[in-house]
């Protein structure tokens, strides 16, 4: 069996994890979310009343932030972040975005939104 | 922090897929294109948890995980583009269909040397009906395919666009994903 920090071994994928041992044992998120997933701090719970690794997700999350952005800054699998996203949700600490229905290619209000966004960037 | 009256503080997140063979540019592309450094994430792969979160009967394994590059873009404060590239390695195509869910469309990026290279990201978004356009990442000294030739070797519809882009400078990226809302404002609604 390999340690914890084991280094790759497959080059094409990522680093071997134990992925409970962040989540406190915990195998599930208790929220529903995705890479996409809006979420931020409610400031309703300081990030001294909470374990480092929670006070360290919560830090991320000062203004809306995807789960997939978080997960990075955390460099833990996106899987494992949602379950302390949803623990700090659960906790009153974070609040996430409403479930959405995917965004509809054929809104053309958004689309002129995207392609001026764009264009300013030129 | 309830949402149920729609007062939602969130902005809009869209999101579209940079898809391509291993080594084509796709994380040259996003970081070319994006706002910010582009960022990794990890997504794992196992049995059970491939296709949702449940880690559920994972815990006394060791767990294997697959990366994935994204970057963002700002459009205004209600509305943020998402890029997310895709693995390159065609045995790790089940990624993508947590990826391509909800996407707007995709830049499949093509590299001239091995045009075949991007097959499998053309069949995944045409067998899903997701819209992209085909981007061919123009290494210096790479030969030249007019985009008839790329559309012929690619098998493409007529009406996906086929153009010309250097990952490696932003406007050229940005531009390609300016072709790519043109076209999805081009393109009927999917039936």
């Amino acid at each position: 069996m390999a340690a914890d920090d084991e280094p790759l071994i497959d080059e094409d994928a990522g680093r071997l994890v134990r992925p409970y041992t962040v989540s406190n044992g915990r195998t599930a998120p208790t929220r529903r979310l995705d890479l996409m997933s809006l979420v931020a701090s409610t400031g309703r719970v300081g990030q001294s009343d909470l374990t480092p690794e929670y006070a360290r997700t919560l830090r991320l999350c000062k203004g809306p932030t995807s789960v997939a952005e978080v997960a990075a800054h955390l460099r833990l699998p996106a899987a494992v972040t949602k379950v302390l996203l949803s623990d700090l949700v659960d906790a009153g600490a974070v609040a996430a975005q409403a479930p959405r229905p995917a965004a509809d290619p054929s809104d053309r209000r958004l689309l002129e939104i995207l392609l001026d966004g764009l264009q300013r960037r030129l | 922090m309830a949402y149920s009256d729609g007062s939602d503080p969130f902005p809009t997140a869209v999101k579209v897929l940079v898809a391509g063979g291993f080594g084509v540019g796709k994380t040259t592309f996003i970081g070319s294109a994006s706002e910010i450094e582009p960022l990794s994430t990890e997504e794992l792969i196992t049995a059970a948890s491939a296709g949702h979160d449940d880690l559920h009967g994972v815990e006394d394994k060791t767990t294997t995980t697959v990366a994935f590059d994204f970057g963002r873009i700002t459009m205004d404060p209600s509305h943020v583009l998402y890029l997310f590239g895709t693995p390159g390695q065609d045995r790790f195509w089940f990624m993508w269909e947590e990826l391509s869910n909800g996407a707007l469309g995709a830049v499949v990026l093509a590299d001239p040397r091995r045009l075949q290279d991007c097959f499998s990201a053309v069949d995944f978004f045409e067998h899903r009906r997701i819209p992209f356009l085909v981007a061919v990442n123009e290494f210096d000294g790479a030969y030249r395919y007019t985009a008839e030739e790329v559309r012929s070797a690619l098998k493409l519809g007529a009406g996906t666009p086929v153009l010309t882009c250097d990952a490696r400078v932003a406007r050229s990226a940005t531009e390609t994903l300016i072709a790519l809302v043109r076209h999805l404002i081009a393109v009927p609604a999917s039936p």
